[in-house]
């Protein structure tokens, strides 16, 4: 019965999601068209994203803006062009969303060229889309603008298809061994039906690959998800829908460096990058190795850290994000240790090793917790 | 037995003759130049010291096939002149050092030489003769085909006719073959018209080249400058041979008297004070003084600083309106400024500074500054570099703090008219560094500048303020429509109002600068 509640919740909230998006985009463009009418130069106010006004919020987990805000006025002659690229961008993007199209951010670069308002270089028109997201206060993805980097979904997950042309097929995400794309297709379906009772977002898409062919899905009911490196947004995003809407427990599993410990915080606390947007981070996903620790309890083969490698871990031991004793013991063993070791390291102990071993181990410890 | 060193004399047509590179006749091509602007230097005098508007035509063609070497070309250069009586044309053109120049108010030429050395050339290159057609407006006009006796500076008339001269034609007509350069010397001879069309605006000037081609320079006003009246020499331009011959011709019986008749500017209070500085009795007849006397006089004028300073009425400046015809007819500038001096002195020569600044139109874009150096009313082509005002400009001026950049397309206009130009050489090509002139153009040239900047910083802020407004009428239309079409609006809100409260810094009138 509660089950079936969830599952009702559930279906719609893409389409929910995208009338907002909607709506809030013509609220943007209602109010530049009622400043014109009033004899008013058109602007517009929205959060200042500079270094100075992001700050870490505990309750949130994330970082988020704070109260200073920058205003883009029509009168000022510095403003007047980025403003007239934000409203077209605008313009541009609640199309595409009204159609169901999508389109990557070198897409946006070319097309402002057509009505003549070029933008100098991608930085500018990628800029443009952020100011975007700033004032609307929704992700480019809502819009339907990607970028061009894909990460991969396998596990028994059924959704069904929101997209045009698609709409009502379902897919069950163990049909394609490869796993299947994260892309605007996927992250505009609905959830149907999940067998798995966990994810596990894997870093390398050698070890992704290892884990469907060890068959980890049906072994630990994992939904697998492939990185890529540093997870693009529609796939962080896409992690926090599997935990929210689904009540699955997130586990990340990354190289044991810095960089690797970093990827799991981002897909956990966000990035200073996003600040002005929200739900993009899973706050409970939960990093389980490589671990510092870990290379000294496997004797992982492992290599010496480098000067940037080390630089980093001076960095992220001030990060607000890396308080807590789990960070904190782990970026001191690395600077003890001075050793990192990559994922691949187990497979010292043989290919299965990681498998049979050590990923049920780490599973039970962080159940356990 | 050494043999007697043989001492003769030689004539001044012979000493030019020797010494041709000194007047500018180094060259073929030299040559060529020098003899047109002697002879519409000539032509021009003859137009303005009667206050007639000049009408000159010159016309070189060739006698020989151009490739041949050297090359002879036919001159002929007509005005419309004053003329000249019939007895004195031979002498006129056959005779170096001859002339109607020798008196003190301001000509272009001054030594009677520039177009006899025009003719002597013709002659010593091709054994031509030269035919000269005058009038002075009477019944008859004179014909004459001369030669120059060289070693003997004499005119040999060859053939004289006397014509009919129904239209009271006034003026002279000069032909004659010369050798010469044209196609080096093109350049400059072009030049040398345009620049003379800036500084004698009221000119009508036609030239017709070797292969055929018309030049024509056409007056932009029928105002010409007032003509300079003949004065007596100030006291500090004397020296004691001058002063010796004076005293040999006066009918003064004192010596203040002489001071005063004989000098400008000098009166009674001035005469006696100065004759009591020299310590010269003021009664004494000037027949009487000592040679000693003569020299002590001569000393004491120079050391003497109680005369006014020189008449400046010998002087005929070109006024700053003819100066800014003059640019705007030829260069077509965005804009002109013009400043005259008040008149000045070295060595007791009065000269005048008139300087002009003209930015954009046809003024070339170059890495510098055009210089354009005028001295009583004749452009300077040669040796720019050593001009006096070539080292105001290049040198002392700091343009930048008149807001002109190195890309900047200016030119400048430097007019210099005096009774003696400090000229540093015969070849009359650049002015000496004189203090008292470098003085006189870079304070007019400040002036001008100063007014070139106004319009300089009017122009940026326009430029400015139009730029602006361009990016508002470029962008806010386009706001306009987007947030139409964000807000599902059917109608595009209007933006002129918005536009129009932008545009009101730019409307003001773009009132033309000058001075």
């Amino acid at each position: 019965m509660q089950n079936m509640s969830k599952k009702e919740k559930r279906k719609g909230a893409v389409k929910e999601r995208k009338e907002r998006v909607i709506r809030a985009l013509q609220e943007f463009g209602g109010k530049i068209y009622g400043q014109i009418v009033s004899g008013e130069f058109p602007w517009t106010k929205m959060p200042s994203r500079s270094i100075k006004n992001i700050f870490y919020d505990q309750k949130l987990r994330q970082y988020v803006l704070g109260n200073r805000s920058v205003k883009r006025s029509a009168r000022n002659i510095r403003h007047i062009k980025p403003l007239t690229q934000l409203i077209w961008t605008g313009m541009f993007v609640d199309e595409l969303t009204r159609q169901s199209k999508t389109s990557t951010l070198r897409d946006v670069f070319y097309s402002a060229q057509a009505y003549e308002m070029s933008f100098t270089d991608q930085q500018e028109s990628d800029n443009l889309i952020t100011d975007l997201e700033t004032v609307v206060g929704y992700s480019r993805e809502d819009f339907n603008v990607f970028p061009e980097e894909r990460s991969a979904i396998f596990g028994d997950l059924t959704i069904e298809y929101t997209l045009p042309g698609y709409e009502g097929q379902r897919l069950n995400l163990t049909s394609h061994p490869d796993g299947v794309m994260i892309g605007p297709a996927l992250t505009s379906s609905e959830f149907i039906d999940c067998k798995a009772d966990k994810v596990i977002a894997i870093e390398k898409g050698g070890l992704f690959t290892r884990f469907i062919e060890e068959r980890v899905h049906t072994k630990h009911k994992a939904v697998l998800i492939h990185t890529a490196g540093q997870a693009p947004r529609a796939t962080r995003s896409f992690l926090r829908r599997l935990n929210q809407e689904l009540d699955l427990p997130v586990y990340i599993f990354t190289d044991g460096d810095p960089w690797g410990m970093h990827i799991a915080m981002v897909i956990i606390s966000g990035s200073a990058n996003a600040a002005h947007l929200r739900d993009l981070n899973t706050p409970d996903a939960k990093w389980f190795g490589v671990w510092a620790t870990d290379i000294v309890e496997y004797k992982l083969p492992s290599d010496r850290l480098t000067e940037l490698d080390v630089k980093r871990l001076y960095e992220l031991k001030k990060d607000p994000r890396y308080e807590g004793k789990l960070w904190n013991r782990e970026i001191e063993t690395f600077m003890k240790i001075k050793k990192k070791a990559e994922q691949e390291a187990f497979s010292r102990y043989g290919l299965t090793y990681i498998v049979d071993e050590y990923l049920p181990a780490k599973l039970e410890m962080a159940e356990a917790d | 037995m050494a043999t007697a060193e043989e001492f003769r004399e030689i004539s001044p047509s012979d000493f030019f003759y020797r010494n041709r590179d000194i007047a500018g006749f180094t060259n073929p091509s030299r040559a060529i130049y020098s003899t047109i602007r002697e002879l519409v230097e000539n032509s021009l005098d003859a137009c303005e010291v009667h206050g007639i508007l000049p009408e000159i035509y010159v016309r070189i063609s060739p006698e020989t096939e151009s490739t041949s070497d050297p090359t002879v070309y036919r001159i002929r250069v007509e005005d419309n002149g004053s003329g000249l009586p019939a007895e004195v044309i031979p002498s006129a053109f056959g005779q170096v050092l001859f002339g109607s120049k020798y008196k003190l108010r301001q000509t272009r030429g001054t030594f009677g030489l520039g177009g006899k050395m025009a003719v002597l050339y013709g002659q010593i290159t091709t054994h031509g003769r030269t035919r000269v057609i005058s009038s002075v407006g009477t019944s008859k006009m004179y014909e004459y085909l001369l030669m120059m006796d060289i070693q003997k500076n004499r005119p040999i008339v060859v053939k004289h006719k006397a014509h009919r001269n129904k239209s009271r034609w006034h003026g002279t007509i000069v032909e004659f073959s010369t050798e010469a350069d044209y196609s080096r010397a093109m350049a400059k001879i072009l030049e040398y018209f345009k620049q003379t069309a800036i500084v004698v605006p009221y000119a009508n000037l036609t030239f017709v080249d070797p292969r055929g081609r018309l030049y024509k320079f056409d007056r932009a006003t029928t105002l010409m400058p007032k003509a300079p009246t003949e004065t007596a020499p100030h006291p500090h331009g004397i020296d004691i041979e001058t002063l010796k011959r004076m005293i040999e011709a006066t009918n003064s019986r004192t010596t203040r008297d002489f001071m005063k008749r004989h000098f400008q500017r000098v009166g009674e209070t001035i005469a006696k004070r100065f004759l009591e500085f020299a310590d010269i009795g003021p009664k004494k007849n000037p027949k009487r003084l000592t040679q000693d006397e003569i020299v002590k006089l001569v000393n004491a004028i120079k050391n003497y600083d109680g005369f006014l300073s020189p008449d400046a009425n010998c002087l005929s400046p070109l006024g700053k309106e003819l100066l800014k015809t003059g640019i705007k007819k030829e260069l077509n500038p965005e804009f002109v400024a013009v400043y005259q001096r008040k008149p000045a002195a070295y060595s007791g020569f009065p000269f005048i500074v008139e300087v002009g600044v003209a930015y954009g139109g046809d003024i070339p874009k170059t890495d510098g500054i055009l210089l354009y150096r005028f001295a009583n009313r004749i452009p300077l082509l040669f040796d720019e570099a050593s001009d006096v005002s070539y080292n105001v400009v290049n040198e002392i001026m700091n343009w930048r703090h008149y807001k002109v950049l190195p890309d900047t397309p200016l030119g400048v206009f430097v007019h210099i008219c005096s009774l003696k130009i400090p000229y540093k050489t015969v070849g009359k090509e650049f002015i000496a560094d004189r203090p008292e002139v470098e003085h006189e153009v870079l304070n007019a040239m400040r002036e001008v500048a100063r007014h070139l900047a106004l319009f300089l910083s009017r122009k940026h802020h326009m430029e400015r303020e139009r730029k602006r407004l361009d990016v508002f009428s470029r962008y806010l239309p386009k706001i306009a429509s987007f947030s139409a079409r964000l807000a599902k609006k059917g109608k595009v809100p209007d933006v002129k109002r918005l536009l129009g409260s932008v545009a009101k810094y730019v409307e003001e009138g773009e009132a033309e600068g000058s001075s």
